[in-house]
């Protein structure tokens, strides 16, 4: 009877017959890793394609190379490098200062700094550089002096046709560039874990050390990426300096190719060179700096 | 014998959720104080009112004789300044379940930041970090980060961080709920270490044993309401409380 019952039962729950003896002797064997073929082909795709382009490179006379180097140290080369990295430099900092007085008005709890932080990101935000470069050249016409003073009462004040063009310009990128450098401040304080204020308060650190020495060493680990980001497209928008009549990098290049009408690819090669170069070295320094603020965060 | 902790009439809410509902305790100095209760039950927020980490809606508390966080203007509590507070907050150490520690700072600099940004001068805070962490028994890592180090070894970290100034009164907010089982005992020890010779302990934890064996008195805490408090004999192993006798019976 009992027999009866459990044979069935039995037998569906046995497992179905497996080869344990040829599996046992490949316990020891490599895993064969699975074939990408389409890795193979796309590969294989596109160093044809830069072959071919770098080919092009020296046996396409029209690139011109023999120039280069005459051009590549040009005295109004080197000036307009030198008005990027300036005016790049002066904004890298102004904006990143700004930037950080921007984010903390936007978490601030104070209603009034909350509203006119947002305000300003909004506004700098939406109107494109450019335009704030062009009003700024005009401003002499717009308020042929600005100054501050107690409303209705004495005024101090300075004639705004005798700023300095560069001055202008750095004003008119740090404006608009404060305004992305704050939302990624903003976004690097935010990411650090509230239980760090919590303990910098319990300690009983004051507030300007709380923020100086606990939050933002910590803020940076996340706002440097992004911020080198916003440094590197300062320093291509420099070239709308021109704006503010100043001539950068490219700039300079510009006015060389319509002076020099035949030379203008190997020009443009000149400038490439140069941006390639000041990024990368942007990019070293990104290393670094990363690697600094990335202490104790690794086991 | 003296008091360390006044708590009058603890009163607060987040939104519409009444998380103190008028908290009556007295703390005696020198004593190992347990709290205990169920998850939710304002535990944190009674700890963190005690160093004014959390504002209370009503009530107040005294620690060594002095208001917390407040002071008394043409018969109105009135809250402190920034400046004040954080000087308050120096003489009541605060240990954080989740260590809290600066992960960017060695462990040296975690124990001596306090101390230097409140005037001490850095090798003078240096050398009473370094008889801090030899307290704890971490002589040879002040030069590490932490996350190099292990939970309890952390924990033991944020201890001696808080016992940069010396107070008479430290707080513990589940310093032993994010270790792992094995390294408990090493943490529970560091603060049985401290108990006695006039330090007064208020420890929020679910270490039963802890509480029986370190306690002086255990207060248990439920949605808000201390439902009883008395010596670990009264309170662990004869709760004269529904409620209480219901959540002994969950953790032990
Ligand atoms: N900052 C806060 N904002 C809103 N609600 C909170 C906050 N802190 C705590 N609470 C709520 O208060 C109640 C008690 O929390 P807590 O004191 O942390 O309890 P316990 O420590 O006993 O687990 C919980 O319901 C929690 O959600
Ligand atoms: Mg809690």
């Amino acid at each position: 009877m009992t027999s009866t019952l459990h044979t069935p039962v039995a037998e569906a729950v046995e497992p179905r017959p497996v080869a344990v003896a040829p599996l046992a002797s490949l316990a020891t064997s490599r895993v064969v890793p699975l074939r990408r073929p389409g890795q193979w082909i796309a590969t294989l795709v596109v160093l044809v394609l830069l072959v071919n382009f770098g080919q092009t490179l020296f046996s396409n006379p029209h690139w011109e190379w023999a120039k280069v180097p005459e051009w590549i140290f040009h005295k109004s080369i080197l000036k307009g490098i030198g008005l990027t990295l300036q005016a790049t430099a002066i904004a890298a900092v102004v904006s990143f200062i700004g930037g950080v007085v921007v984010a903390l008005g936007r978490l601030s709890r104070n209603r009034f700094l909350k509203t006119i932080s947002w305000g300003y990101v909004w506004l700098f935000r939406s109107v494109p550089l450019i335009l704030i470069l062009i009003f700024l050249f005009n401003l002499p016409n717009l308020y042929p002096s600005i100054g501050i003073g107690i409303p209705f009462g004495p005024q101090l004040a300075i004639p705004t046709i005798s700023v300095d063009p560069l001055a202008l310009g750095v004003i008119g990128l740090s404006l608009s560039e404060i305004a992305y450098s704050s939302e990624v401040v903003r976004s690097g304080i935010l990411s650090v874990d509230q239980g760090q204020h919590e303990a910098a308060k319990a300690l009983g650190i004051p507030r300007v050390r709380q923020f100086m020495r606990i939050v933002l060493p910590q803020a940076l680990r996340s706002i440097v990426p992004s911020y080198v980001n916003q440094v590197i497209g300062l320093l291509k928008a420099s070239s709308l300096l021109i704006y503010v009549s100043l001539l950068d990098l490219f700039g300079q290049v510009q006015r060389l190719s319509s002076t020099y009408p035949t030379d203008i690819i190997p020009l443009l090669v000149v400038a490439t060179l140069w941006y390639l170069a000041l990024t990368s070295a942007i990019s070293i320094v990104q290393y670094y700096v990363e690697r600094y603020y990335a202490r104790g965060a690794r086991r | 014998m003296s008091i360390a902790v006044e708590i009058h009439n603890a009163t607060k809410s987040f939104a519409d959720n009444r998380v103190l509902r008028g908290i009556d305790l007295t703390v005696r100095k020198g004593t190992v104080t347990v709290i205990l209760g169920p998850s939710g039950s304002g535990k944190s927020t009674l700890l963190r009112a005690i160093n004014h980490l959390e504002k209370l809606d009503e009530g107040y508390v005294v620690v060594g004789e002095e208001l917390i966080g407040v002071r008394v203007q043409n018969g109105r509590l009135k809250e402190l300044r920034e400046k004040e507070i954080l000087r308050q907050r120096s003489r009541i150490g605060f240990v954080f379940q989740n260590f809290n520690l600066f992960p960017h700072l060695t462990i040296l600099e975690n124990v001596t930041e306090a101390p230097i940004a409140l005037g001490t001068p850095a090798a003078e805070a240096r050398e009473l970090g370094r008889t801090l962490l030899a307290r704890v028994g971490l002589t040879d890592k002040e030069g590490a980060y932490p996350r190099q180090l292990s939970g309890g070894q952390q924990q033991r970290v944020a201890i001696a961080r808080a016992l940069a100034f010396d107070p008479e009164l430290i707080l513990f907010d589940e310093p032993t709920s994010a270790l792992d089982p094995e390294l408990v005992g090493e943490v529970l020890g560091v603060i049985k270490s401290l108990a006695g010779s006039g330090r007064t302990l208020i420890v929020v934890t679910h270490e039963i044993g802890f509480a029986r064996e370190v306690g002086d008195w255990v207060v248990f805490l439920d949605d808000g309401v201390i439902v009883e408090q008395g010596t670990p004999d009264e309170v662990i192993d004869h709760p004269k409380h529904q409620r209480t006798q219901d959540f002994l019976s969950k953790v032990l």
